[in-house]
């Protein structure tokens, strides 16, 4: 048999014409995916629906290959139905079920067919449930023909947790299978973040939409607005200077400092280990007030901006941030070291919430969650943008795929970050830290990919003949991972959620959009 | 055990002495209560309104910037060809009603004690449940930083705790989602009278940046009464701990 595959060949931040992106049959589509995603290498980005012609939906793939740094971009047009791609290919399951939910088209004999988000279709007159107009779309309340995962059987029992959880934290629901202790399998239910954000781009950039970026998932501020910059930026043909392009990378390891040592904090407190919470709470401050002194927010609000940085940061600012860097670097070095020497936390955290490599692979499960389980992919190195071409921060891995592996990463990279600032901070580049940058050239398709804290933050833009956004598709790690979460916890002892839950730390908000 | 004694010295006392002595130090690009000079305005110049990502200005006579809005971003400053608008280093920004949010930045009154009968109750113990229906999480980071060693919310009697059974009252954050509604209002009745609500952040105040949208409310108030308001996109940890204190009574001098 031949195989017949169609792409077409991009890079990270390379804009092509839309029209150059080939629209295959179904056949052609299935088979580009699988046989590309068939390499360990090899992820798949994006996979999202617009509106074609009057009764079809034009569905674009994007797979990246961390070998040679390719993205693929294919098409095809679907009717109200096709057969499930998830079949062949297991990380599609997920962009699947957005798809049926966004514009109501059923992938056939998907295995797991349920909305993700809980709301109307952006197509009137076309729902994957067959709802109607009328019917009214509550979280969590299954449509017709579906239901939640059930183990039926002597003692066997269901533990439901959620919306509203115990601590300050954002809104889901879990649904746990239980034989006493041990949990048998955990279903996710997310949606109740939903702002409707994601359609609102169309038609954009307006004065809003930097808004929306730094607000798509709060704690990945500068991820999100860096991602939607260099989109923007890539599509007007014109870079940001080299100087704010560095302020970037300062600004997005600042945040990955912060948000790591939160978790390397907050993990210590799940297994009750309380010297290392407290510290973490309070150096997890430092980074965040570092980026305070550069933009004046905590989270970086303000700070990127198309065509590069709101705010520079002078020679002095320079001193003060390797100052406050370096004692954050010990502190925090001193805080998680107690744990690795701790024997009571290393027995709650090794062999706790195992996701083997090869479940990695077959879900795309990326970012640090993915390096955890020993995947060697890390967009800052494979798909460089920015000034991560000129900077190499080395990769961090571990082969352990528990909950300690995931907080040992978080680890490993707080000192690859902190020690590239420190020296980042003694050498910025000369020259302007913004530019004006033009308008956006139209009927073109942008993959802008950054490697925000919790793994690879993808954006697709889709500029219309005017230049503006015809469409605006935007993938955060999250949206990958709530999966690994889920297959962490089977045989677990449903006591250790909590631990397992904190150990990927995913965004709800980033997931509903 | 001595390991953690050692590291207990290296990382030092931490605890912010707030409310008490000298008002904690703000970086210089911090971005607090905003000020308007409309003397500066020229005739007819309406760039800042234009400019503003959530409609927060308005020009109804004098101009003035609704705090509620206001994502305490740099667009309207950055439109002005004037320099009429400026941020001030003032966090001090909570109010007991949402039209004091309304303001030109002068005669801002901050929020007020509750009564001296629901100070004797709540003056030294509050817990409050926390709820985020639509948050970005950054509202919500900065609301547990105040468990942290640095603020320790627990030395003024404030709590968050888990259960809304055992709540004195809400603190809110996001716009309230269609889809977190519900639950609020579950979690609300779940709460014991008497209760307080605290909306927390632009979208627990308006919807934020997603006011308007058809998927969310345009914050607390169109569902539940609010006691306190708590302005900023997300606000800084003193601005939420200074609300907190003032609604208690803790804190009663106003802005200087």
């Amino acid at each position: 048999m031949t195989t017949t595959i169609d792409s077409l060949r991009t890079a990270n931040g390379q804009p092509v014409a839309v029209a150059e992106v080939p629209v295959v049959p179904y056949e052609v589509f299935a088979e580009t995916l699988s046989t590309l995603t068939a390499s360990p290498s090899v992820e798949l980005s994006a996979l999202f629906g617009m509106p074609g012609g009057s009764q079809s939906l034009r569905v674009i793939a994007a797979t990246s290959n961390a070998s040679t740094g390719a993205i693929d971009l294919f098409a095809m047009d679907v009717g109200d139905r096709y057969p499930s791609l998830t079949r062949q290919v297991a990380k599609a399951h997920w962009f699947e079920r957005e798809l049926a939910e966004q514009w109501g088209v059923v992938p056939e004999d998907h295995p797991w067919l349920k909305p993700i988000r809980f709301h109307r279709s952006y197509r009137e007159g076309h729902d994957a449930w067959n709802r109607s107009v009328g019917d009214q779309i509550l979280p969590s309340v299954q449509p017709l023909g579906t239901d939640y995962f059930k183990v039926q059987g002597n003692q066997i029992h269901e533990v439901a947790v959620g919306p509203v959880h115990a601590g300050v934290i954002e809104p889901g629901h879990f649904r746990f299978q239980c034989h006493g202790e041990v949990v048998f399998t955990l279903e996710i239910e997310l949606g109740f973040q939903h702002r409707g954000i994601e359609r609102r781009l169309v038609g954009g950039p307006d004065k809003r939409t930097l808004h929306y970026m730094e607000t798509l998932s709060g704690d990945t501020s500068i991820g999100h607005a860096t991602a939607y910059c260099q989109a923007v930026e890539a599509l007007a043909g014109a870079a940001a200077p080299l100087r704010s392009q560095a302020i970037r990378v300062i600004a997005l390891e600042l945040e990955r400092l912060a948000n790591h040592t939160g978790d390397i904090g907050a993990l210590a407190g799940d297994v009750g280990y309380l010297p290392t919470l407290s510290f973490c709470g309070r150096i997890r401050g430092d980074y965040l007030n570092a980026t305070a002194l550069i933009c004046g927010s905590r989270f970086g609000r303000g700070l990127v901006r198309p065509g590069g940085t709101a705010f520079d940061i002078d020679d002095a600012m320079a001193a003060e941030l390797q100052k406050r860097i370096t004692g954050a670097y010990r502190d925090v070095t001193g805080a998680a070291n107690l744990l690795w020497s701790s024997a009571s936390v290393m027995a709650r955290f090794e062999n706790t919430g195992i996701v083997p490599l090869d479940m990695v692979r077959q879900l795309g499960v990326i970012g640090m969650a993915g390096r955890a389980s020993g995947s060697d992919r890390d967009a800052r190195r494979d798909f460089p943008s920015g000034y991560y071409r000129f900077a190499q921060l080395p990769i961090s891995t571990w082969h352990t795929g528990d909950a300690f592996a995931r907080a040992y990463v978080r680890h490993l990279e707080v000192q690859r970050s902190c020690e590239y600032l420190l020296e980042s901070l003694q050498q910025l580049p000369r020259g302007d830290s913004r530019r004006d940058i033009g308008p956006m050239k139209g009927d073109s398709i942008v993959v802008s990919i950054v490697e925000g804290w919790r793994g690879e933050i993808c954006h697709v833009a889709i500029t219309d003949h005017d230049g503006a956004f015809a469409h605006y598709k935007v993938v955060d790690p999250s949206f990958h991972n709530w999966i690994a979460l889920a297959m962490s916890l089977r045989n677990q002892q449903i006591s250790d959620f909590p631990l397992c839950n904190k150990s990927f730390n995913l965004s709800y908000c980033g997931h509903d959009l | 055990m001595l390991n953690i004694i050692n590291e207990r010295i290296k990382q030092g006392y931490r605890t912010i002495p707030f409310p008490d002595g000298e008002m904690p130090k703000l970086p210089e690009r911090y971005r607090g209560l905003p000020v308007i000079d409309s003397k500066k305005c020229p005739e007819g110049c309406a760039k800042c309104v234009d400019a503003c990502p959530t409609d927060a200005i308005t020009m109804d006579g004098d101009m003035k910037i609704d705090l509620g809005r206001c994502l305490f971003c740099t667009d309207c400053m950055d439109a002005c060809p004037e320099g009429a608008i400026e941020y001030t280093q003032d966090f001090r920004l909570a109010t007991r009603t949402r039209e004091g949010l309304v303001t030109d930045g002068r005669a801002f009154e901050l929020a007020h004690s509750i009564d001296e009968k629901s100070r004797k109750i709540f003056g030294r113990s509050l817990q409050l449940r926390q709820v985020s229906a639509g948050g970005c999480n950054a509202c919500e980071a900065d609301i547990n930083v105040l468990g942290t060693l640095v603020f320790d919310l627990g030395r003024f009697g404030v709590k968050i705790v888990a259960s809304p059974r055992h709540a004195d009252g809400l603190i809110v954050t996001g716009p309230v989602t269609q889809n977190m509604k519900l639950a609020l209002e579950k979690t609300y009745a779940a709460t014991p009278s008497p209760k307080f609500v605290i909306a927390v952040g632009a979208c627990a105040i308006s919807g934020g940046p997603f006011v308007d949208h058809d998927e969310q409310n345009n914050g607390v108030d169109s569902i539940l009464s609010v006691d306190l308001y708590i302005p900023g996109c997300p606000p800084h940890p003193l601005t939420i701990l200074d609300g907190i204190l003032r609604l208690l009574g803790r804190i009663e001098t106003n802005a200087g």
